[in-house]
């Protein structure tokens, strides 16, 4: 399987991604403008609270091809950050707000400077989310001992975990993907991760065109089946909803099932959601340095507002402590049920 | 008339029994949704059940609702599968237990 990019899958583009979201797939269908839908809440326009999350896209390289995946990673891009952005990434985590720094990709483990920056990062006192896809684990030798490192800076380690069913998981992630995983979480788990202050906390996100269940009940049934099964130990169940961009929304095309989708998110629209949305507190850098929003406005290339918020070597956190937050149709996909966000339900 | 005696779409169309008495479906609805609130069951304990039950009663709608929503509650195919079994068992079973009754007939008026 090839990214859309390589397969020049016009979808690959965010502006065609924003045109199928605004036109739809036939002339009948016109959900209510997002912004539409929230003003009621006071919550438009929407208001960045601060910026206590910076989360970096380390590279869209990744070993794995997710049919769901948001970034079009793959083992064919190429797109990496460099050490010169990554140090002005170290600046700005210099303030004191910016409590927690998010690395995510790809696979961020594959950026060369991936330990040098959470070494770095780490000195500065700050907890370090790392979005660890955990076949990465077994990819090559010199990624096993990464649990080891993970430890010594007390990184967070957040993964995907579709299902505890190997077909489910595969069916999402890619042939043998679950067995793999499976080993690499027993190796956390052999170096302390899962029970004291080393955590670990698994992703559920649906293996089809559908809306994620409560999260307190499927977590409950992922502890039992993980450790009856195969030992497995681990913190929280972030249940999170599939975003209508990039390659799943691909495939709700592909498959017929893009009407239906969105209807589903719209139809499960909750206003309680609005104020918790992830944006608010976070900023997300693109692998070449430019601000967003969101890593889904990343994906969709709408930068952040403010003339001067649009790179992070111009990082001024006043502007964007206070910028406006940039909402599109997509946006639906963080207010359904009880709201999605990268830490799973918002309430 | 339709062409045939299931269409897909009248599945969405369930609430509209309520055009013909209000007040019956109400309690109905009320009472549909209390039972499928989570309880000493999960919520996805209660959607496997529903399946099952769909395939003893073999009706269509329930069958295509309850696929989805197990699938959405986090049961995988197995579980699912597993779960007709079960309905098939029972009803598998539940005719061939009569076969007990033939059996007492049968010898009844035998010599
Ligand atoms: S592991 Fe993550 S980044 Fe890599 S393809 Fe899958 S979803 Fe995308
Ligand atoms: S998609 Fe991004 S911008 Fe939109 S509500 Fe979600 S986090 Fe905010």
């Amino acid at each position: 399987m090839k990214s859309l990019k390589a397969l020049n899958n016009p979808l690959s583009t965010g502006q065609k991604q924003l045109d199928l979201l605004h036109k739809g797939t036939s002339e009948t269908y016109k959900p209510p403008l997002f912004v539409d839908t929230i003003e009621p809440t006071g919550h438009f326009p929407m208001k960045a609270k601060g910026v206590e999350v910076l989360q970096i896209n380390m590279g869209k390289m990744c070993n794995q091809v997710c049919k769901h995946c948001h970034v079009d990673a793959g083992p064919d891009r190429q797109e990496i950050m460099t050490r010169a952005t990554l140090e002005l990434c170290l600046n700005v985590l210099k303030n004191e707000s910016i409590t927690t720094v998010d690395l995510t990709g790809g696979a961020p483990e594959m950026n060369p400077e991936f330990r040098w920056f959470v070494t770095e990062a780490s000195a500065l006192g700050k907890h370090i989310i790392v979005r660890c896809n955990l076949t990465i684990l077994l990819a090559n030798k010199k990624y096993n001992d990464l649990p080891q490192f993970f430890k010594q800076h007390k990184v967070e380690v957040v993964s995907s975990l579709p299902h505890f069913s190997a077909r489910r998981t595969d069916a999402q992630r890619g042939e043998g993907v679950f067995e793999k995983s499976i080993k690499a979480l027993q190796m956390l788990n052999a170096v302390g991760y899962g029970s004291g202050d080393l955590l670990l906390n698994l992703v559920y996100n649906p293996s089809g065109a559908f809306l994620p269940p409560a999260q307190a009940s499927l977590e409950r049934d992922f502890k039992k089946k993980l450790k009856d099964q195969y030992g497995i130990e681990f913190g929280q169940l972030f249940a999170i909803t599939n975003m209508p961009i990039s390659r799943y929304l691909d495939y709700l095309v592909a498959s017929g099932q893009y009407e239906d989708y969105m209807t589903q998110l719209v139809d499960a629209y909750n206003p309680m959601a609005v104020e918790h949305v992830m944006c608010r507190t976070t900023l997300s850098v693109g692998w070449d340095g430019q601000l967003y929003d969101c890593d889904f406005n990343q994906m969709l290339e709408i930068n952040c507002s403010g003339t001067k918020n649009k790179h992070i070597a111009d990082f001024d956190l006043e502007a964007l402590e206070n910028r406006n937050i940039l909402l599109d149709q997509h946006c639906y996909g963080c207010t359904a049920g009880a709201g999605s966000s990268c830490g799973g339900e918002v309430v | 008339m339709s062409k045939s005696y299931y269409e897909p779409s009248d599945l969405g169309k369930f609430g509209d029994i309520k055009d013909f008495q209000p007040e019956l479906a109400e309690k109905f609805f009320g009472y549909y949704n209390s039972v499928f609130q989570e309880g000493a069951l999960s919520e996805r304990e209660k959607s496997l059940i529903a399946l099952a039950v769909a395939h003893a009663v073999q009706c269509p709608y329930c069958i295509d609702a309850y696929t989805s929503t197990s699938l959405e509650k986090g049961s995988d195919e197995e579980e699912m599968m597993e779960a007709i079994h079960v309905a098939a068992a029972i009803k598998g079973g539940a005719a061939l237990v009569h076969g007990v009754q033939m059996m007492n007939k049968a010898k009844d008026m035998s010599m």
